[in-house]
């Protein structure tokens, strides 16, 4: 990998850690409105995931889509006035936090409804089969989305059918306030893809290059026919599950062990042991990831409200209310 | 022009538009090797192969899950939901998913979708089989509901909503497979959203669609024999409204009668009689009355099945208290 990719990466999860952090302030001043769901902790899952895939492979995720959106290409300029509901944002501000997408850089969202995304991934990778495209889809979900029915006839589907997904379960210890092992028969999530007789394996998410490598690895291999595998990426969220959780279900001592693996940092280590970066230039990447999330905060905050003849448009391509 | 069925008009859209567009294909519980639950795709399979006639696992979810992705990518899946009462396994995607996704995108994604169901009851197929709850998947905006009453009209429309690209429920009523009627031969398309005059008249309108507008044309030719003339408006589309001709034959009458076999409360009746209110009060001479089906669960026995469904009986006695 060039030094350059590096720096990039890495520059991308200063901006997912800043922009998510400005977002939480833009919060709280009532800049933001609906639920807001950070991505902080979980930086490395996406950015290393998503540095994996080729220009046609297809990304899917849930609702805290603030960091994917941003691994996969889109500017901090439209994903904060998405945020702040302005017209331009990536969907004209009629999304939102939860609604993120660009399908233009193969992003398909952004999806709220826990686990209701999954069999529309299943139809991605089936759009590719049938248009014998030789895309990927990646599809992202949390722990909490493998107990509801849709994530097991989205896998099962995939199976019969070797649609080229790859399943990425982003398991960061909670649904919600709830403890993965008090809401899943099995609470090392992989294993349900054995029940489809399904590739699985799974990878620390704190580290970036770890789970960049294990992507490679099973995107290449889906690509090459392999059908469908399940990848468990092991990581956590420093915030709440939103910005009204009361977090009245764990301890701040949890917290504080897993910020000592905080991803940017690991990263950080990393890159300048293998002395591909120095710390001044990576203190350089913090200052450009800095000023790219204040651009885009100025831009967001100075950008039109959407105008009113906007509220009925796009309800159907065709005629029709 | 031929004199075909609605099972025979249906087959022959789907046919013809696979063989016009390679990007359509179906895709459903029992539409391939079996032929279809109700003999529509029958030959399909050889024809077109697995891989554009693709049966599924019973998993309604996935169905119109999926359905929605692979339109996302540029292809025009035509799902099929063997009966309208398994939709509710798949309502969040129907609902949340594809009644949603274009407008919450600012229209970044398209979905030239189609989801063929069969609805109605009559066949003794006891409560959770014999729904018509037509008006439900209507009620969401983003969503467009097409429900033919004639063989012609299944198969213009369902040409139709295969070339659309807006996501359509086609919902065909199962008592109408074997109704025989004249069908254009090749390309012929009706219109989304235009309801229709059936039946000429001067002294009542009545508004229905599906399995009740043959209801109702039995009723006004019972009618006809006491020189009641009806007029009768078939909407074949619920969602987008055509209220139009509704309006401009009530104009005329200033009597209607609502014909549907879904329940009465917050039903299409309900929808329609309020529009004519809104739009046509000065023309009303009586009140508005509704002939639909009776508000219990539809039991299995057939005598109480048929006493809870409407018939022709009571189309041609509401008729006769509004004139």
């Amino acid at each position: 990998m060039e030094k350059s990719e590096h720096l990039n990466l890495y520059q991308q999860m200063v901006v997912i850690r800043i922009l998510e952090e400005r977002s939480a302030e833009l919060y709280q001043q009532g800049k933001i409105g609906g639920f807001l769901h950070l991505y902080i902790g979980q930086e490395a899952v996406s950015t290393g995931l998503i540095s994996a895939r080729k220009p046609q492979d297809r990304v899917i995720t849930a609702y805290r889509d603030h960091g994917v959106a941003i691994n996969c290409g889109l500017s901090a300029r439209e994903v904060l006035a998405e945020l702040l509901g302005k017209a331009t944002g990536v969907s004209g501000g009629k999304g939102g936090s939860m609604h993120l997408a660009d399908v233009n850089k193969n992003f398909w969202g952004g999806h709220a409804i826990v686990g209701a995304h999954l069999p529309i991934a299943a139809g991605l990778a089936l759009g590719d089969v049938y248009q014998k495209q030789d895309g990927v889809t990646i599809c992202m979900f949390g722990d909490g989305a493998t107990n509801i029915g849709y994530f097991h006839e989205a896998l099962n589907l995939s199976k019969v059918w070797k649609l080229p997904v790859l399943w990425v379960c982003e398991n960061n210890q909670y649904g919600m306030g709830t403890t993965v092992e008090r809401a899943s028969a099995v609470s090392e999530i992989r294993l349900k893809a054995d029940g489809y007789a399904m590739k699985n394996d799974n990878v620390d998410g704190m580290d970036i290059m770890k789970v960049r490598e294990k992507a490679l690895e099973m995107i290449e291999e889906i690509r090459s026919g392999s059908g469908p595998q399940f990848l468990e990426i092991n990581t956590y969220r420093f915030r709440g599950h939103s910005m009204g959780d009361p977090e009245r279900y764990r301890q701040q001592e949890e917290i504080r062990k897993w910020q000592e693996n905080d991803p940017i940092g690991i990263y950080r280590k990393y890159l300048m042991k293998q002395k591909i970066a120095s710390e001044e230039e990576l203190n350089e990447e913090d200052k450009k990831a800095t000023e790219i999330v204040e651009d885009a905060v100025h831009f967001a905050e100075s950008s039109p409200e959407p105008a009113a003849e906007e509220l009925f448009k796009n309800i159907y391509v065709e005629e029709g209310r | 022009m031929a004199k075909i069925t609605m099972r025979q008009a249906i087959s022959q859209a789907l046919w013809e538009e696979m063989e016009r567009d390679p990007q359509v294909f179906i895709m459903g519980q029992e539409v391939g090797v079996w032929g279809g639950t109700y003999a529509v795709t029958k030959g399909f399979y050889d024809h077109f192969g697995p891989e554009r006639v693709r049966d599924t696992p019973i998993a309604e979810a996935a169905i119109i899950g999926s359905a929605i992705g692979a339109a996302m990518t540029g292809t025009r899946p035509v799902a099929e939901l063997m009966t309208i009462n398994f939709a509710f396994s798949a309502m969040d995607h129907i609902v949340n998913e594809a009644a949603k996704l274009h407008y919450m995108f600012n229209g970044q994604m398209v979905l030239p979708l189609v989801i063929r169901t069969v609805g109605g009851g009559g066949r003794q197929l006891g409560a959770t089989h014999s729904q018509t709850p037509d008006a439900v998947f209507a009620h969401f905006p983003g969503l467009k509901v097409v429900a033919p009453g004639t063989p012609a009209d299944a198969k213009g429309l369902l040409k139709a909503a295969i070339r659309s690209n807006d996501p359509i429920m086609f919902i065909e009523h199962a008592t109408l497979y074997q109704v025989r009627g004249d069908v254009p031969d090749g390309d012929y398309i009706v219109p989304i959203g235009k309801s229709t005059v059936q039946r000429s008249g001067d002294h009542v309108t009545i508004v229905t669609y599906s399995k009740m507008l043959e209801l109702s044309l039995k009723a006004a030719d019972e009618l006809a024999k006491d020189g009641i003339e009806a007029e009768i408006v078939d909407l074949r589309t619920l969602r987008p409204l055509d209220i139009e001709p509704v309006i401009e034959s009530f104009k005329k009458t200033n009597r209607a009668v609502i014909v549907e076999e879904g329940w009465k409360s917050f039903g299409v009746g309900a929808e329609i009689s309020a529009q004519i209110y809104e739009q046509a009060f000065d023309y009303v001479d009586a009140p508005i009355k509704r002939v639909t089906q009776k508000e219990v669960p539809l039991p299995y026995n057939r005598d109480l099945e048929q006493m809870a469904l409407p018939q022709v009986e009571d189309i041609i006695k509401a008729v006769k208290e509004v004139l």
